[in-house]
């Protein structure tokens, strides 16, 4: 489980950057050459969506050894911050059609917005984690889930709806598409809708694997080994916990507000805790512990659910061969049960707790080459 | 006032007889494996839609009943041995991420089966008669499921108290591995304890089901988190603990749905606040008050960090 | 075990190749309708109407050529957050229009990922008023939920003479939580008292909301909710021997509610598009292909009573058609345009679009519940001025 740093970055760190620095040229390519209805797209942005959810989930169980199932209520108050503030204010009094155009009367840019997402969602985070991260492993779990359903339950009163629009529909905000530059006539000049939640998504993971590598970083994982040994290592529990869980949730405060970005409307009844279910099944597929891990089986879970596997859902021909078993539902099933393998016999998941560099490095006797993937 | 009040009571208690059989279920197994069993609430579904697709085969009902519980409690079984026997040696987030993915394997399997539309519960003659009590009318279910609650628990108390297997489950949810160096065969205790939990699941979903009549893959789901939040807030572990949580939590739910009205008839407020919209945040607000106040719930036993 | 994961995925991804080969002179329709959750067993019965449609007429001529209508369907699943990957999924098949949704929720939110790729979308039952509002590519041919909120809140006040009503709605369902609204504004004006509530999505005991109805007094209880609760807050008003009226907007003109008042004493009213009888043609047609086509019997919910959504169904097929002649080409832009002209006669009535891009309609059907035969009986047509 120890993870070695060298202060220096050594090539294996050199050709990890080129590599990922070679994904977003990739992508900043085949965005412009592709046509942009292609599923391709879809898939890479939810994708980087859910990477930098399941990196934030990741920070939290998988570096600090808090069980936590509280992603999808902070990725609901990151969605509906971004989604209030960012609201154009023509576009209020029939958003709000039932609330009189709603409470909040400005708009703000895109960036500042997602910032603010972040910071309420960790506000809310700090508010929960004053009671609940006393408690130990599954009762923290329970408790996070708990909040996260209150959280739910508070963002549909109908009693603040001038300021959440009650149970109803947010939507009209900025999204991935309205980050293309059109020309005068609305013809797109140059397509950026998918190079810029991976920008986003690339700079919150990089702010992470930032904060893992420093001294805060090697004390989340002192105490995810061993609490006790930690604590008399001098770190201070209560106040390190806080810190985890409070970046953890900024950053999933981000990925709602990017979620939002993708779906371009947002609800709160959609934030159930099948999604924070969802989540951790991405971070242990990729393996609990590894940054490149989550991002890799993040694009895969999505490409795998939005489209390689939807053709098990439709009535397959093979010349006149009628596949057996392909309807509606199919595609769950057979995901699920790949789940299931990889949960029971491939439990270190994708990576385990190696990242990219290890890849490159002889040390970790077990490297095996991989394709892709960033860190 | 009374006559305000009592229909809600009433139902309450009848959800918190359906949750407590639940709730039996999650207990039983945390006590014993430490485990949250995410999917029991699933198993629960998956005996409602057992009993739909068995009924619409043409089985009588007195065939019908018992098929179902017994392939309720060899689903619970299976579960066990499949998902969670394999994993006993490794760090407990992997056995419940496990009971996650058998939680959502289920429900992919039901959606699919069932092609994603509710299935409509066989009406049971008798329990899903009309009754008057008190002047509020109900089905005989709701009357019926209180009692037959109460009947199973004494039994299975009676059973862990008295019995060959029942000293077995208490040795080993005492201290797991001293009960296996005792010569007590662990494996079987823990598919009985899987089996009994899966049971009375199926109990449960017959009485609840009868109730509200259709099962889609969801169904299990609150359900299921509810029992749960019965059992901690009972205090995990104890039988006549998850009893009293689920009631408890079954009637502050049905108390919650018609607070506004209870209010507004009582003259303390003057118009609807939506307190409705709460009716499940509640549950969770009182566990996580039960959490902080006490974490080991009502009759719990105290847990001691070893070094 | 990589190497096994790689490789199966790269069969995958060549499977899913071969499934998506074209063919030439095909023009793709997709239709965006749910097939699974609540709004499940509606959402088959619309798609129902167009599938008839489809094989009423399978082909259009343009400029001497014949096309193909081939249909593609995506299942949005009843819930607003999966409905932009099934809107996604659509537009990547590359349709040239897009038919739907049941449910207004799912259609707002599958809404800018049509309006995104200049796809134009026919709304077929989607009432709230925000699904067409602002936007110049979603257009609809049923009436509104103003419309009906008006409509039934004067039934219940004017004919059935009731001074309190109870609504109930579910937590973020657009659809449910616009009907109460707009009933609940006419039916204040009107002078009666209305409570409101909600209950969270899955929610299964419906008791306690009854109780609530019951002990304000309450001459009507109107939850215009998805079929899937519908059924249960029949059930359960069945078993507790309700005194009130059930009142319900047109998603509740299902066999499935029928089904389920069977036998009981209940008094249910509901609104909706289309009444059986209305064309006897396409009645008969469309009966006479549910009893050959045993799937579509089971989609149907088991039997051939006609539900007024697939009539819906199939005249949002033939208004598709009909602006994909007047555009004169399969080409998305060119049927936006189109549709603003379109003109024609189905089976629900006239169908032309006002300047938002809604069908004019003044009428709606209100049908009562025959709980003895297990039928909906006609009870009048109503308008408002």
């Amino acid at each position: 489980m120890t993870i070695i740093r060298k202060k220096k970055a050594d090539a294996a760190t050199w050709i990890s950057i080129g590599i990922v620095a070679l994904i977003y040229v990739a992508v900043f390519v085949a965005e412009q050459l592709l046509p942009p209805t292609h599923m391709l797209f879809t898939v890479l942005k939810k994708g980087a969506t859910y990477a930098l959810v399941a990196v934030s989930m990741n920070l939290l169980n998988g570096f600090t050894g808090l069980f936590s199932l509280g992603q999808a209520g902070f990725m609901l108050v990151g969605a509906y911050t971004y989604a209030i503030l960012t609201i154009p204010v023509a576009q209020r009094p029939a958003v709000y059609q039932y609330f009189d155009g709603g409470l909040v009367q400005f708009t703000m840019p895109v960036i500042p917005a997602l910032i603010c997402a972040g910071l309420i969602a960790a506000i809310f985070a700090f508010l929960i984690g004053l009671p609940v991260l006393r408690l130990k492993s599954d009762y923290l779990a329970i408790a996070t889930l708990g909040f996260a359903e209150i959280i739910r339950a508070v963002f549909q009163w109908k009693n603040i709806g001038a300021l959440t629009n009650g149970s109803n529909l947010l939507r009209a905000f900025p999204t991935f598409e309205d980050f293309n530059i059109r020309a005068a006539d609305g013809t797109v000049k140059l397509y950026l809708s998918t190079l810029v939640p991976f920008l986003i998504a690339g700079v919150c993971i990089g702010l992470i694997v930032l904060l893992l590598h420093s001294s805060h970083g090697r004390a989340f994982m002192a105490i995810r080994d061993d609490e006790i040994a930690a604590e008399a290592m001098g770190i201070n529990l209560s106040r390190h916990k806080q810190m985890a869980f409070c970046t953890s949730s900024f950053f999933a405060g981000i990925g709602g507000a990017m979620l939002a970005m993708y779906t371009a409307s947002v609800q709160a009844k959609s934030f159930t805790s099948a999604m924070t279910y969802e989540i951790l099944l991405i971070v242990v597929i990729g393996g609990i512990g590894s940054v490149t891990g989550s991002c890799i089986s993040s694009f895969l879970f999505v490409a795998c659910s939005e489209w390689w596997l939807r053709f098990l859902d439709q009535k397959q021909m093979i010349g006149d061969f009628e596949v057996p078993l392909l309807r509606n539902g199919f595609r769950l099933v057979v995901f699920s049960v790949i789940i299931m393998i990889v949960v029971l016999f491939f439990r270190q998941g994708i990576m385990g707790t190696r990242e990219l560099p290890d890849l490159f490095r002889k040390h970790p006797k077990k490297a095996k080459a991989a394709k892709g993937g960033k860190a | 006032m009374f006559q305000t009040i009592f229909p809600y009571l009433l139902t309450g208690i009848s959800v918190g007889g359906q949750y407590a059989l639940i709730a039996i279920g999650y207990t039983m197994v945390y006590g014993i494996l430490r485990l949250i069993n995410f999917a029991h609430g699933d198993v629960f579904m998956v005996a409602g839609i057992l009993m739909v697709y068995i009924v619409a085969s043409g089985a009588p009902l007195y065939v019908s009943i018992p098929v179902v519980l017994i392939l309720t409690a060899l689903i619970g079984f299976v579960i066990e041995r499949v998902a969670y026997k394999p994993l006993r040696s490794a760090p407990r987030m992997s056995i419940m991420i496990s009971a996650i993915g058998v939680s959502y394997t289920l429900q992919n399997l039901v959606l699919y089966i069932t092609g994603g539309l509710n299935q409509f519960y066989p009406k049971i003659p008798f329990i899903s008669d009309s009754v008057t009590i008190f002047g509020a009318t109900t089905k005989m279910v709701t009357v019926i499921t209180p009692i037959l609650t109460i009947v199973l628990v004494v039994a299975l108390v009676l059973l862990i108290n008295h019995t060959k297997i029942g000293m077995a489950m208490r040795a080993v949810s005492k201290d797991f591995e001293t009960s296996q160096l005792m010569g007590i065969k662990i494996n079987n205790v823990i598919s009985v304890t899987f089996v009994i939990g899966s049971f009375l699941a199926g109990v449960g979903s017959i009485l609840y089901f009868s109730n509200y009549t259709t099962v889609i893959q969801t169904s299990g789901a609150m359900p299921g988190l509810k029992a749960f939040v019965a059992a901690v807030f009972g205090g995990i572990g104890s039988i006549p603990g998850a009893v009293v949580g689920a009631f408890i939590i079954g009637i502050c739910e049905s108390i919650i749905k018609g607070l506004d009205v209870i209010l507004m008839k009582a003259g303390l407020t003057k118009q609807m606040l939506g307190l409705a919209t709460f009716s499940d945040a509640f549950t969770f607000a009182l566990l996580i008050v039960i959490l902080i106040a006490k974490p080991t719930g009502l009759f719990g036993e105290k847990i001691t960090d070893k070094v | 075990m990589k190497k096994i994961v790689s490789l199966l995925i790269a069969a995958v991804m060549l499977l899913a190749m071969v499934g998506t080969a074209a063919a030439d002179n095909v023009i793709k329709i997709g239709i965006y309708e749910p097939a699974s959750g609540d709004s499940g067993a509606g959402g088959k019965q619309e798609t129902l109407g167009v599938q008839y449609a489809n094989k009423v007429q399978p082909t259009i001529e343009i400029g001497g050529e014949t096309y193909t209508i081939q249909l593609v369907n995506a299942d949005n699943g009843s819930s607003a957050d999966k409905g932009p990957s099934a809107a996604a999924e659509l537009v990547s098949a590359g349709v040239s229009v897009v038919l739907g949704s049941y449910g207004s929720g799912v259609s707002i939110a599958g809404s800018p990922k049509f309006a995104e790729a200049g796809i134009p979308a026919i709304g077929i039952s989607c009432t709230n008023p925000q699904v067409t509002a602002g936007n110049n590519h979603y257009f609809r041919i049923c009436f509104l939920d103003p419309f009906q909120g008006t409509v039934l809140a004067n039934y219940a006040f004017n004919t059935l003479g009731v001074q309190t009503a109870y609504c109930l709605a579910e937590l973020g369902n657009d659809y449910d939580v616009g009907l109460v609204y707009y009933f609940k504004q006419e039916f204040e004006r009107l002078g009666g008292f209305v409570i409101d509530e909600t209950f969270p999505t899955n929610t299964a005991d419906f008791t306690s909301y009854l109780d609530n109805a019951a002990a304000l007094g309450a001459g009507v209880f109107f939850a215009p909710v998805s079929i899937a609760y519908s059924t249960q807050i029949i059930d359960q008003a069945a078993g507790k021997g309700v005194d009130f009226a059930l009142m319900g907007g047109d998603t509740w003109d299902s066999n499935k509610v029928i089904e389920s008042a069977q036998g009981s004493n209940l008094n249910i009213l509901v609104s909706t598009f289309y009444q059986e009888g209305g064309n006897a043609e396409f009645d008969a047609g469309f009966k006479a292909w549910l009893n050959e086509d045993a799937e579509a019997m089971t989609n149907n919910g088991g039997n051939d009573m006609i539900a007024a959504v697939s009539a819906m169904g199939y005249d949002a097929y033939f208004t598709a058609l009909e602006a994909i002649k007047l555009a004169g080409s399969a080409d998305s832009k060119a049927i936006m345009e189109a549709l603003w002209n379109v003109d024609f006669t189905g089976v629900s009535g006239k169908i032309t679009f006002n300047e938002i891009g809604d069908a004019n309609r003044d009428t709606a059907f209100i049908k009562q519940a025959d709980t003895a035969n297990g039928v909906w009986a006609f009870v009048c047509e109503q308008s408002v001025n």
